[in-house]
This record gives structure tokens, C-alpha cells and sequence, in this order.
């Protein structure tokens, strides 16, 4: 019996991406990712487009099928490529769910917003009757703000706040454990985005819920994270304390990401020395060899060409994977 | 030679759509000195676009401007005919839009649609032309220009796209360059790139930018000015230090207190701006941030409140500074 709720070990998760038999090319979306989240946690996930962390929230829930890769929840294995174990997802769909970024292309526009959210009630059975339906949508979406009267109203008829509610109040109906909140404050106004990260944190005080957040302002993220894993090029370059990564990150790209964040706050700005990283990420369909960071890395050297860095925890609770942690810190 | 590079005085913008007119832009005013940088803040929908494309003359249908002064450079862009702007567009100002992607025509390689604009508003010739091009790509930090010349867009990535958009942008040598929002769709390490980049030129060229933005931490590193819009208002305008500072207005203190910051040490809960942004369809009677207003007064839900100025540059419109200076003054008496 493990005592991490959700625990993930190696996962990789390829696409095909054109070439035929020896030619065949992937995009390695995900490489050798592994972490856990315990109970009422909340994990972090960050990163620029590309780096992989929508995909790993995804292939989770096995939206995509896994290249490789363990992943048990509460002590069950939900898939484990290598020894092709892979429960059926149907019960698991009730523990884990998810809230994606666009709440304008995530909701079924001839849907009512009471059938969205009594959707996943009917596919799960939760209820016995129309009326215990009716109650149920009804607590859900009072629950997240919303009332009686908007059960009947279309996706059309709301602000991108208020649909964001209702992607939320659908994941919310099965009772999950466990939800994957990809980038839901994204598409968000600014004065909306506290509206619901405040929310998020209610849900989880109130129903004991587990989260992976993924976004890439790393603010937000740091708000509402216990713990944040930073992803670059499909693997995971750093976790640790929300706190401890803000203030003492280790990893060099790390160190640039907090500092191109431009904080509002005028007096600090003008302050503060940026590192301004050279060029751009690189492709994942030709990552560079060894570390996948070397190509915009003020440290790189040879080794960094030649081996992949091991993933180790450099303090307690403090991982990283770099070859010269020493000499950049 | 007038004062101001840019001055917009109660300016007036509505669309009117199938709905219904959408007042976007209620008595705006802007000033803006040459070799300055101005920050529009706001959420979508609060008029900050709008005000930077109508001094270009680039309100589209079904937008109309009903009233207002608009001046540029000693132009009067109210009055002036479409053909007249065209010399004006691309010359004096330039804008680069959010997505690069879509902003550059994917059927023309980049050197193509640089050299375009040359020789539009200057009499090189092609191969000059082509000259000019290529300098400006190497201004823009754009490493092997010649081969970047005849690629197309497709085959650069979007901080690229960027880059290439601002030498478009610079072609002329404008006074003023518009940015509306040109980080928000990249990444925060090419953002930083860009930002840097846009004042490296500006310190270079010396123009002015007027920066269009909902991202405070970008205005808050870059701009001397700011103003904050709301359902198609300013309802506050200072220096960058006035408005973060000392901000007067409830929804300028509401979005700062409103963001979640870095620097932090404990958790502490953010403090929303509650309720929804105001419909322009059906804006209230007042002022439009009333109903979201939690300092909100009976007098706020009838009328429209009057400028209330601190020193020079700082102004506000809200009934609440109206009030606290009018007892301020009643004080002293």
C-alpha cells in the first residue's frame, strides 16, 4: 500500500509524427516524467508550450494512450506499460476528471448547462431518478456559484468566467478525488482569474480534493500549489516547495523562467536584473542529445551534450535534474 | 510643431450591431509626448484596442466614431480621407498585433512582405529595397537574415514571427509604434526577449509605443504612463508609479490587489473583484464599475463621475475621490 494517492513512475508518452518502418518519427511529448501527489495535495505543474504538461495531465487520465510509463492511484495500478497492465478506466473516470483551459470549446454549445453537468451523472449512474438528477445538478452548480436557474441556460449565455464554473461544476459531479486542472485560469480576464482560483481553493478545503495544476504563469501557480514541478522539452527539470523553487530555484532554466516574469511592481522591475535566455525551445521532434536545456544554457558543456542528467533529489524534497547544479548556484 | 505627438480629446466610439449600439469608447482622452511609452491596461472588451486602431482609422464596420478630436503628428485623423491615411499607416505609425501567426501572410516569404512596405512608402528601388530588409532583421536580433529572406512564415517560430512583425513595424521608421498585447501569445522566456528588445529599439529609434496590454507586470517594467480603461472609459491615468503606488480608483486598487505575486511568503488569499464584466450592450446609468464596487455610494448608480485630478498627470473618475477631496478641502477651510 503506497501512501502517495497518486503516484506516477517513468512516463513517456510518443506521437507519431510521419516516416514510414525504420523512418518513423515521434514527438517524445513526454519523456521519463515521474512524481507523486498525495492527499489534498496540490502539485504544480509549469512550463512554455511544448514542454509536455497538458500531455502528462492527459495521458494520466488516458486520454492518449501511454508509451511507457506506471501510474497507480491509491495503490492500484491504473496502467503499467511495461507489464501491460491496464485497469478499465470506466470507475477510475468517477475518482479522477478534469477542467480544461478554453471554456469556450469545451462545452457542448446545444447542451444545457443542467445536461452538461447531468451528463456524467447519467454515464455513471449516480442517480436513481430525474428529481435526485434535478437535486443533484442543482448542488453541484451552487457549489461553484452558479444557481437553479442557469441549469437551463446555454454555454452562449455566459461570460468565460461562468463557463469556466460550469467545466468545473461537470468535473465535479461524479464526487472525484482527483482532478487535473489544465490551465483553467488561462482564457480568463485578470479580475475573473482570482475569482476562481479563490474557488478552486474552496473545492478543496470543502470536498478533500487532490489537484494537478497545470498552467504556465507561474504565479498563479505558485499561488495555489503545494508543490511545483517546472517540465522543459517533455521532462521534468525541477520540483519542490511552491516556496522553496520561487525563492532558491537550483535549476538553471529554472532561474531564467523566474526572472523573465515581469513583476508588477514598477520599483522591483526596474531593480531586478533579468536573465534573458538566448533563442528558442527546440524542437521535440529533434530534441539536442543529453540535456535537453544545453542548447539555451549559459553552463552547457560537453557532458551536457553526451548524458541525459539524472533526476535526483539534491535536498530533501528538492528534485532536480542538472549536471552542474553546483556551478550555477 | 504641436505639444503632443498624439492627442485624443473626448473621443467617441460605438458599434452598432444587429443587438444594438455598443458604446466602446465613452470620452476618452489620451496625450502621448514623442519618445514615450504608454500603457492601456484593461480586461477584453474594455476599449483598449479599439482607441489604438481608431487613431490608425482602422475601426471597422459596423464602428463609427461620433465624436472627439484626434490628432496625430499635426494630422487631424477624424477628417482625413482613406487615401490620405494609407500614407500615414505603415509611415508615421505602426502596430504589431497579439498573433503573430496570423498577422503575416503565409503565401509570401518574410523578405517579401518587409520589402512590400519599403517600397510603398519609399521611392528604393528592389534591390535597396532588399538592402533595407535585411538590415532590418539583423536589427530586430534575427541571426542569418539572407536565408530568413526567403523563408516563410510557417518555418519560423513565434518569437521569430515577432521579431519579423517589428522590423515590418520599424520598415519606416515610425513615430509611433502601437503594440497590441505582442507577448501575450508567447512564452514568458521569449516574451522577456521581446520586451527587451522593444525598448533597445525605442531607446535607438526614439519613438513613441503606446503598449496595449492586460499583463500589469509588463506595463508596470515598461511603460512611463498608464492608463486603466473600463467598459470603454479611462477611469484612472498617471505616471507608472502614481497607478501602482498610489492607485485611486476601486477597480485599479481591485486588479492590483487582485493579482497573485511571486514574492509572497505564507499563503495568503487573493482578493477578487467580484461579480462579472459590465455587458456594453446595457452599460449601467452611472459609473460602469458601480455594480462590481464594493465602496460603491447611491450617487455612483445615477451619474457618470467627474474627473478628479491629483498634480499633473494623475487623474481619476471616481465619486469616491470626488468626495474624500471635497472634505480634504472643507478641512483645511
Amino acid at each position: 500500500m503506497s501512501e502517495h494517492l497518486i503516484e506516477i513512475e517513468h512516463l513517456r508518452q510518443y506521437f507519431p509524427a510521419g516516416g514510414f518502418g525504420k523512418y518513423k518519427k515521434f514527438v517524445r511529448a513526454v519523456e521519463d516524467v515521474s512524481f507523486y501527489i498525495d492527499k489534498g495535495e496540490t502539485l504544480g505543474l509549469v512550463g512554455e508550450s511544448g514542454c509536455g504538461k497538458t500531455t502528462t495531465g492527459r495521458t494520466m487520465l488516458r486520454l492518449y494512450e501511454p508509451t511507457g510509463g506506471r501510474f497507480t492511484f491509491d495503490g492500484d495500478v491504473v496502467f503499467d506499460v511495461e507489464k501491460k497492465q491496464y485497469a478499465d478506466m470506466l470507475p477510475y473516470r468517477k475518482r479522477m476528471q478534469i477542467v480544461f483551459q478554453d471554456p469556450y470549446a469545451s462545452l457542448d454549445p446545444r447542451m444545457t448547462v443542467g445536461d452538461i453537468v447531468g451528463e456524467a451523472i447519467d454515464v455513471h449512474k449516480l442517480a436513481a431518478n430525474k428529481e435526485e438528477r434535478f437535486e443533484r445538478i442543482i448542488s453541484i452548480l451552487e457549489r461553484v456559484g452558479l444557481n437553479s436557474e442557469h441549469a437551463n441556460r446555454y454555454p452562449h449565455e455566459f461570460s468565460g468566467g461562468q463557463r469556466q464554473r460550469v467545466g468545473i461544476a461537470r468535473a465535479l459531479a461524479v464526487h472525484p478525488e482527483f482532478i487535473v486542472c489544465d490551465e483553467p485560469i488561462s482564457a480568463l480576464d485578470v479580475s475573473i482569474q482570482a475569482q476562481v482560483i479563490n474557488m478552486f481553493e474552496d473545492l478543496q478545503e470543502k470536498m478533500g480534493l487532490t489537484y494537478l495544476f497545470i498552467a504556465h504563469d507561474l504565479s498563479a501557480v505558485k499561488h495555489i500549489s503545494n508543490r511545483i514541478g517546472v517540465m522543459y522539452l517533455g521532462r521534468m527539470v525541477e520540483l519542490a516547495d511552491s516556496y522553496e523553487l520561487v525563492d532558491r530555484p537550483l535549476h538553471p532554466y529554472t532561474k531564467s523562467l523566474i526572472s523573465a516574469i515581469p513583476i508588477a511592481d514598477p520599483k522591483q522591475a526596474r531593480a531586478s536584473q533579468r536573465i534573458v535566455l538566448e533563442g528558442d525551445v527546440p524542437s521535440p521532434l529533434n530534441p539536442p542529445s543529453g540535456c535537453a536545456f544545453r542548447t539555451r544554457c549559459p553552463y552547457a558543456d560537453e557532458r551536457c551534450a553526451a548524458e541525459v542528467p539524472e533526476w535526483k533529489e539534491v535536498e530533501k524534497g528538492h528534485f532536480s535534474a542538472c549536471h552542474h547544479i553546483d556551478k550555477c548556484n | 510643431m504641436a505639444e503632443y505627438l498624439v492627442d485624443i480629446k473626448n473621443e467617441r466610439l460605438s458599434f452598432f450591431t444587429p443587438a444594438g449600439e455598443v458604446k466602446a469608447l465613452n470620452d476618452v482622452s489620451i496625450r502621448l509626448k514623442e519618445g514615450e511609452v504608454l500603457g492601456i491596461v484593461g480586461e477584453s472588451g474594455s476599449g483598449k484596442s479599439v482607441t489604438a486602431y481608431s487613431l490608425m482609422g482602422l475601426t471597422a464596420h459596423p464602428g463609427k466614431l461620433l465624436g472627439g478630436e484626434l490628432q496625430f503628428n499635426g494630422h487631424e485623423i477624424e477628417t482625413m480621407s482613406e487615401k490620405e491615411m494609407r500614407k500615414i499607416r505603415g509611415n508615421e505609425i505602426s502596430i504589431i498585433f497579439q498573433d503573430p501567426m496570423t498577422s503575416l501572410n503565409p503565401v509570401y516569404t518574410i523578405g517579401n512582405q518587409i520589402t512590400e512596405v519599403i517600397r510603398l512608402h519609399t521611392d528604393k528601388d528592389g534591390a535597396q529595397a532588399k538592402a533595407r530588409a535585411r538590415e532590418l532583421l539583423e536589427l530586430v536580433g534575427i541571426n542569418e537574415p539572407d536565408k530568413r529572406l526567403k523563408q516563410y512564415p510557417h518555418e519560423l517560430s513565434g518569437g521569430m514571427r515577432q521579431r519579423v512583425m517589428i522590423a515590418i513595424a520599424l520598415a519606416c521608421e515610425p513615430k509611433l509604434l502601437i503594440a497590441d498585447e505582442p507577448t501575450t501569445a508567447l512564452d514568458v522566456t521569449i516574451q522577456a526577449q521581446i520586451l527587451e528588445l522593444m525598448m533597445e529599439l525605442k531607446d535607438k529609434l526614439g519613438m513613441a509605443i503606446i503598449m496595449i496590454t492586460h499583463d500589469l507586470g509588463v506595463v508596470a517594467s515598461m511603460c512611463e504612463r498608464i492608463a486603466v480603461m473600463y467598459a470603454g472609459r479611462i477611469v484612472e491615468y498617471g505616471t507608472t508609479d502614481d497607478i501602482f503606488y498610489n492607485p485611486k480608483h476601486q477597480y485599479t486598487k481591485g486588479l492590483i490587489r487582485s493579482i497573485p505575486r511571486l514574492d509572497t511568503k505564507e499563503h495568503e488569499r487573493l482578493i477578487p473583484i467580484e461579480g462579472t464584466p459590465v455587458d456594453l450592450l446595457n452599460p449601467p446609468a452611472g459609473c460602469p464599475f458601480a455594480p462590481r464596487c464594493d465602496a460603491a455610494m447611491k450617487i455612483c448608480l445615477r451619474e457618470m463621475p467627474p474627473e478628479t485630478s491629483f498634480g499633473d498627470v494623475h487623474y481619476t473618475k471616481c465619486w469616491l475621490s470626488q468626495k474624500e477631496e471635497f472634505e480634504k478641502g472643507a478641512s483645511h477651510e
